[in-house]
Order: C-alpha cells, then sequence, then structure tokens
C-alpha cells in the first residue's frame, strides 16, 4: 500500500466512523458526534434568533389555495387522538404570570379574535394551507400578567406532547392560541379545543389540544426538540 | 518553487470535499422523509431526519464558510484567470479529445472541459446554498424564496443543484481514475514543471 493509499484510507474513515456512530438514538446518553451536533444546533439557535425580525410577516393565501381535505400529523395514528371535552376544559398557567386562574374555553372565545390563512411547513418537507382563528397569544400573555421579558413559553398538552418557543417569536403578531379551523371550531384530531398557531416556525412547534401554558427562564425543550430537531426550528 | 495547487486552494479542496459528503448524505434523509418523486436514497447520513437535519444545518457552515474563503481568494489572487476565456470551439475539441480519451493533461491549466465543468460547478454550488436558505427561512428571506418561486418549488431547485453537484463529483471521481497523476499534487501541492 503506498503513501496515497493509506491516505485516502484514513481520511474516508475518518469521515464514516463518526457519522456511523451518531443516530441520537439514545439522547441521555451522548456521544462525541452527538455533542458536537448540540453544539451547532444551538449556535443555530442563535443565528436564528437574531435572524428572527418581529415584523417580518407569514406569507397568507387567499381561500381557494387551501388544502383540502386537510392533512392529519402526530407522533400516533389519527385513531389514537385525545379527545378533550370542552365543557369541562381549563387551560392552566404557570412559570412567571401575574395572574394563574385557569381559564374556561368560554372566556377565551370572549377576548379578541384573528383569522389567518397561512402555509403550515413540516420539518419532513410538505407543506400544507390552511385556516386558522383565535386569539393572538401576545394578547393573551399581557392580558394574564406574563413576564415579558422571560425567554420561554412554553406548551403542554393532552396528549403527553410538548414544546417551547422563544418570548420574541410568541410576542408576533400572527403567532394564536387558536381555536377554529376551516371556519369552524378545531376537531380533536387537528387540536381541539385549543392550539398554538405560529407560522413563522415549523409545524412541530405547533402544539395541538394545550392543557397548560408557563413562561419561563428556565429552558423546557419539547417532545422533538429533546430527541435532536433544532430547538427554534424558525421559517 | 511555486505548486501546482497552492495550500489554500488544497485545504479548501478538501474541506469543501467533506463538506460535501456529509452535505449530500444528510440531505438526503431529509429528501426520504418526503420525497419528491418516486424513489428514495438507500445510502444517507443520520439515521433519522432528527439526526440527518442535525448535520446538515452543521456543516452548512463549513460548506459556505469554506466556500466564501475559496471564492475570495480566487479573486483575490488571479486564480480566477485560470477558468478564462471559455471558448465553444476549444469546449468542443476538448471534449471530443476527452471522449476518446485523447485529451493531455498540462499540469497546472484546466482545459476547456475542466474549465465548463468547475464554472458549472460552482454555479450550482451558489444555487444549492441559495436555494437551501430559502427552504430554511422561507419566512424571515421571503425575497429569496420567491425568487425561487416560493418553498416548493425551492425544494426542486435545492434537489436539482444537488444532482448537478453529484454528476460533477461522479465524473470528476471518473476523471481521476482515468488521469491518477493529478491526485499528488492536490495533496503534496506538487511543483510545477
Amino acid at each position: 500500500m503506498n503513501r496515497r493509499k493509506i491516505l485516502l484510507r484514513a481520511l474516508a474513515l475518518g469521515l464514516v466512523s463518526p457519522l456511523e456512530a451518531c443516530n441520537y438514538d439514545d439522547p441521555a446518553h451522548p456521544d462525541l458526534a452527538d455533542d458536537f451536533l448540540h453544539m451547532m444546533s444551538a449556535w443555530n439557535d442563535r443565528v436564528q434568533a437574531a435572524l428572527f425580525n418581529p415584523n417580518t410577516l407569514a406569507p397568507t393565501f387567499r381561500p381557494d389555495q387551501i388544502t383540502r381535505p386537510p392533512r392529519f400529523n402526530a407522533f400516533y395514528d389519527i385513531s389514537q387522538v385525545t379527545v378533550v371535552d370542552p365543557g369541562t376544559f381549563r387551560l392552566a398557567l404557570g412559570g412567571q404570570i401575574a395572574d394563574k386562574t385557569p381559564w374556561t374555553l368560554a372566556q377565551i372565545n370572549a377576548l379578541p379574535y384573528q383569522e389567518q390563512i397561512t402555509r403550515l411547513i413540516c420539518v419532513e418537507g410538505w407543506r400544507v394551507i390552511g385556516q386558522w382563528g383565535g386569539v393572538p397569544l401576545g394578547v393573551f400573555l399581557k392580558r394574564v400578567g406574563a413576564d415579558l421579558t422571560c425567554s420561554y413559553v412554553s406548551f403542554h398538552c393532552a396528549d403527553g406532547y410538548y414544546s417551547s418557543i422563544d418570548m420574541a417569536s410568541a410576542l408576533h403578531p400572527q403567532t394564536i392560541l387558536a381555536t377554529t379551523f376551516l371556519g369552524a371550531p378545531l376537531t380533536p384530531a387537528f387540536g381541539a379545543p385549543l392550539r398554538l398557531r405560529i407560522p413563522t416556525k415549523l409545524g412541530f412547534k405547533n402544539p395541538k389540544s394545550v392543557v397548560q401554558i408557563a413562561v419561563t427562564n428556565t429552558y423546557p425543550g419539547g417532545y422533538w426538540e429533546d430527541q435532536g430537531y433544532n430547538w427554534f426550528s424558525g421559517s | 518553487m511555486k505548486p501546482i495547487h497552492p495550500l489554500i486552494l488544497r485545504l479548501t479542496h478538501w474541506l469543501n470535499a467533506v463538506a460535501i459528503v456529509v452535505m449530500v448524505g444528510s440531505g438526503w434523509q431529509i429528501y426520504n422523509a418526503s420525497p419528491l418523486f418516486g424513489f428514495t436514497f438507500p445510502w444517507t447520513i443520520g439515521e433519522w431526519l432528527g439526526a440527518a437535519i442535525a448535520w446538515h444545518l452543521a456543516f452548512m457552515w463549513l460548506l459556505v464558510g469554506n466556500g466564501l474563503i475559496y471564492v475570495v481568494w480566487t479573486l483575490a489572487s488571479g486564480h480566477w484567470r485560470k477558468f478564462f476565456p471559455v471558448r465553444p470551439r476549444d469546449i468542443l475539441h476538448d471534449l471530443k479529445a476527452a471522449l476518446t480519451f485523447k485529451l493531455g493533461h498540462e499540469k497546472g491549466v484546466y482545459n476547456a472541459v475542466q474549465k465548463v465543468l468547475y464554472l458549472g460547478v460552482l454555479f450550482a454550488g451558489v444555487v444549492v446554498v441559495l436555494s437551501g436558505l430559502a427552504i430554511w427561512k422561507p419566512v424571515q428571506l421571503w425575497p429569496l424564496c420567491d425568487l425561487f418561486g416560493g418553498f416548493y418549488a425551492a425544494r426542486y431547485v435545492h434537489f436539482f443543484a444537488m444532482s448537478a453537484i453529484v454528476a460533477f463529483f461522479v465524473v470528476h471521481i471518473a476523471l481521476v481514475a482515468l488521469v491518477p497523476k493529478v491526485l499528488p499534487p492536490m495533496i503534496t501541492g506538487g511543483k510545477q514543471p
């Protein structure tokens, strides 16, 4: 074997071996490659926060561009959807919020309502266009006396899903707590009775059937984020 | 003595090779999550979508940073002159010679086929980066996304730019296999004749 072959083999080995080892299959025991990817993902969070312009609006679409039938997506099959009783539903509040009294659906429905026809882009690469309506999250957070200087807003869902977003994105005018989809109240498969709709982030940052909202400075992570998806995941 | 390939060119060449392999390998896994065509890639980097995206968005910095160093050096050093002039007559002549295995290799000089291939892959590199940014940030970088015809069209542009780079890669490796004497200078620098 000559020098060139040895060099090439060393290069190939050095390139391939760390890649094979990294599969993010055990987040509790990261290897060297995982540590590197986490570091780069945290860097990308910072870059995206800097790139985020609170005045840049996500594109809106005409009613005839809405995707029909709508596409169901979750980490389980549609037959496994959790059904929340809208009558007994209470939205719990936690963290740095002055008034943590739980909210009924009727109280939420009495807040300012706005509709949007926006595009939901999935981390997988597909996209759908839908019509959502609800109260701007910023309006709601101010109403309950949330500490808007905190870094994170976290969401917990009836199906065990959870996620979190940065405060700047939470206060974006198109970020809403949606109660309607396609002009009708949300159905269980699409997040009834209340979901986050945030068109400036990827689909998995739009938790459905939200039962608790908290404001915090402690990084809350998320269901997919804890497995390796980039946390900020802005569009 | 002046080397055929200056150190900075060799360095950016091999760093780019690493970046391209990781970007294409992880990109194929991302493609597999929502294929644009009726096939998926059997070989990928990252065993699932989350890992593939992590590799892709980590190594994009190497691809772009290294690429910028190469472009700035090429423009500042006068290296860009080696790509020009590109004459259609020379291309036809050298292509015919190459296909009949009669194209001689003059060390340190780009023949017309090389010029076209290198300029072509540089263009594909610019397109793949810009369309990639459009897919990554269709809201914040919306003018860029619009330039490619929107998010969905940008995915196709990104795919075809990748295909062009992979096609170049295949031809590039095949030519090195045919003329193996060009490989050592890309590692050691070689000596100008």
